[in-house]
């Protein structure tokens, strides 16, 4: 902390005198300091641990260091398929729950009636746990809940399908799933988009006789962009980490078709305790969180909004 | 925005043109409205149904024959201690990591702006860190300190300080830019008359900061409620688990029993949805930061 007081006085001698300074160390200190320790620490000694070959009972050798872990990933093959599946997961959750969210944003965004009461509904599943939405989404796929049961009720029974049992629907079903769990919260985003918005923008487009899709595909979503950015960046980072659904749904071991490096890590780590291992995966899993969060900061920083 | 495109399709259409529309619109909301709500009316018939009645009528189907609230009381006795775990960590934890987002927040405004920047970001990354990436060192470390020798309670006291840890960058983020919103000429001129940091927050800035508390509240409230990935690491002993983690085990154990399942779902979800419900807006704006 001294020498980051040192550096702020050299860059910028006039401004936040000491003494408010060290007045206000006993406010800002303790918070930083525990975000430092169980954060910042953890992180770094997840790390530490990932090049130690620990495995099995008893505790890690910090004085041998290796880089097998990360060595075997390539060759190990559930390792691979989890990444191949993460990655879907984030591509596919993320595109379409922007495109449901943005569709609902629009919707709900003109001018209707009890339109609070749609918006409460449509983001209600944002407030539920997954263990919640695990629970109540493993009956709506079960072969006589409600999904087989409305294909059977307009004639399309034949479509019906073991959607948790197969290995062909498993990682779809948890997608659409999280589809409807996170499309509201991108509409709320979009909304408080659409409504900074100036009003004359609109009013300029139709003067120029633009049609209602014109409006919206040429002036509307591109002021958009950075509540795109902003949502993009959440849902990512939340496809990275989506495990409680899947280890609600499937357990440690949901297959190769559904398995996802979030729950990959936990099953090496907490139920082989291969810990090295896992702690290796984690940094893999935080490596691919900073290339979407980084340049995400960085810009912010940049335009001035931290 | 909808009044331009409805003066548009005023001029353009006829009266039956724009009324088909706000069917249309209607439609479409009452839809999507059903799509969202599927999966909890679903859930809620089969919670109310026999086991007779499970079998042998639909999820559609409300429960008219063989009604019985025996799920219900099934997991309620089930979930009972879990839900008083629950609520012994979730309110230390959602008032003392909103407490300390507080004060950081406030304290910083008196750092120097790189300072505060560099607080800022390593407080936003830390929002987004996938918890994956702390999952060892934190059981190694608990293990270490070792609290839940000292009492068999100490594992929920873990979970309740990793909680507060957690929280605080998100807490602080939210108050951050709700301060720099706030008056600065009150607390200038308090300043000159010589009251000291800790008189300005008590005085001027905590009574302000109302409104916030309720959102960073409700937000820490939700998701440490909700959380199971730190319970499933940490807490090892049946007798400390939290709703999540119990609504997981009895999901097991009554796999073939989805009206058990479906209220104790429910019974886990309650207090998240009646805060939702009564605080709805302060919960969105949590959510869009």
């Amino acid at each position: 902390m001294d020498s980051l007081r040192n550096s702020i006085k050299r860059l910028n001698p006039l401004s936040a005198s000491d003494s408010d300074f060290f007045e206000s160390m006993p406010f800002w200190l303790p918070a930083t300091a525990l975000v430092l320790l169980f954060v910042y620490g953890a992180i770094g000694w997840n790390v530490i641990i990932s090049f130690t070959g620990w495995s099995g009972l008893g505790q890690p050798d910090y004085t041998n260091f290796t880089l097998e872990m990360y060595r075997q990933m390539p060759s190990d093959p559930n390792f691979m398929a989890s990444l191949r599946n993460t990655v879907a997961l984030l591509v596919a959750f993320t595109g379409v729950s922007l495109v449901v969210g943005l569709g609902l944003a629009l919707l709900v965004d003109r001018k209707i009636r009890f339109e609070s009461t749609f918006r409460t509904i449509y983001l209600l599943p944002m407030a539920l746990s997954f263990v919640v939405t695990a629970i109540f989404w493993s009956w709506m796929y079960a072969s006589n809940g409600l999904i087989d049961t409305m294909l059977n009720g307009i004639g399309l029974g034949w479509l019906s399908q073991d959607w948790l049992g197969d290995p062909r629907f498993k990682l779809a079903a948890v997608i659409v799933a999280l589809i409807w769990q996170f499309s509201g919260y991108c509409m709320i985003v979009y909304l408080a988009g659409l409504r900074s918005i100036p009003n004359d923008h609109y009013e300029a487009a139709r003067i120029d006789g633009a049609s209602t899709l014109k409006l919206y595909w040429r002036i509307i979503i591109p002021q958009l962009r950075s509540s795109t950015v902003g949502a993009t960046v959440v849902l990512m980072v939340f496809a990275l980490k989506a495990f409680d659904f899947i280890y609600v749904m499937f357990g440690t071991n949901p297959g190769r078709s559904a398995d996802i490096l979030a729950v990959t890590m936990y099953r090496e780590a907490f139920s082989s305790s291969e810990w090295a291992y896992g702690a290796a995966i984690a940094v893999v899993l935080f490596a691919l969180a900073l290339t979407i969060i980084g340049p995400y900061a960085y810009t912010q920083y940049k335009r001035g909004a931290l | 925005m909808a009044t331009t495109t409805d003066d548009k399709s005023e001029q353009t259409d006829t009266e039956t043109g724009l009324e088909l529309h706000r069917v249309a619109l209607y439609g479409a909301l009452l839809a999507l409205v059903g799509a969202y709500l599927s999966p909890l009316y679903s859930g809620l018939t089969t919670a109310f149904k026999t086991q007779e009645a499970y079998r042998n009528t639909s999820p559609l189907q409300p429960p008219i024959e063989g009604v019985t609230i025996d799920p219900w009381l099934t997991a309620g006795s089930e979930l009972a201690f879990a839900m008083v775990n629950s609520f012994a960590m979730v309110i230390p934890a959602a008032v003392l990591s909103a407490l300390f987002g507080s004060l950081t927040a406030y304290g910083l405004t008196k750092v120097d702006w790189r300072g505060q920047v560099f607080v800022l970001v390593l407080f936003l990354a830390a929002v987004f860190i996938p918890y994956q990436a702390v999952l060892v060192p934190l059981r190694q470390f608990w293990s270490m300190v070792g609290l839940s020798q000292v009492h068999p309670r100490g594992e929920l006291v873990e979970l309740t300080i990793t909680h507060i840890a957690y929280g605080i960058p998100i807490c602080t983020i939210l108050f951050r830019s709700y301060y720099q919103t706030l008056d600065s000429e009150l607390i200038e001129a308090a300043r000159l008359d010589g009251a000291s940091l800790a008189r300005i927050y008590r005085k001027i800035v905590l009574p302000l900061s109302l409104p916030m508390f309720a959102v960073t509240l409700i937000y820490q409230f939700t998701q440490v409620w909700n959380d199971f990935l730190f319970a499933l690491v940490l807490l090892s002993n049946r007798s400390n688990y939290v709703v999540t983690l119990e609504l997981n085990a009895l999901q097991g154990s009554m796999a073939t029993n989805y009206s058990v399942q479906m209220a104790g779902a429910f019974i886990a979800a309650l207090p998240t949805i009646l805060v939702y419900i009564l605080f709805g807006e302060q919960f969105a704006k949590g959510q869009t930061l």
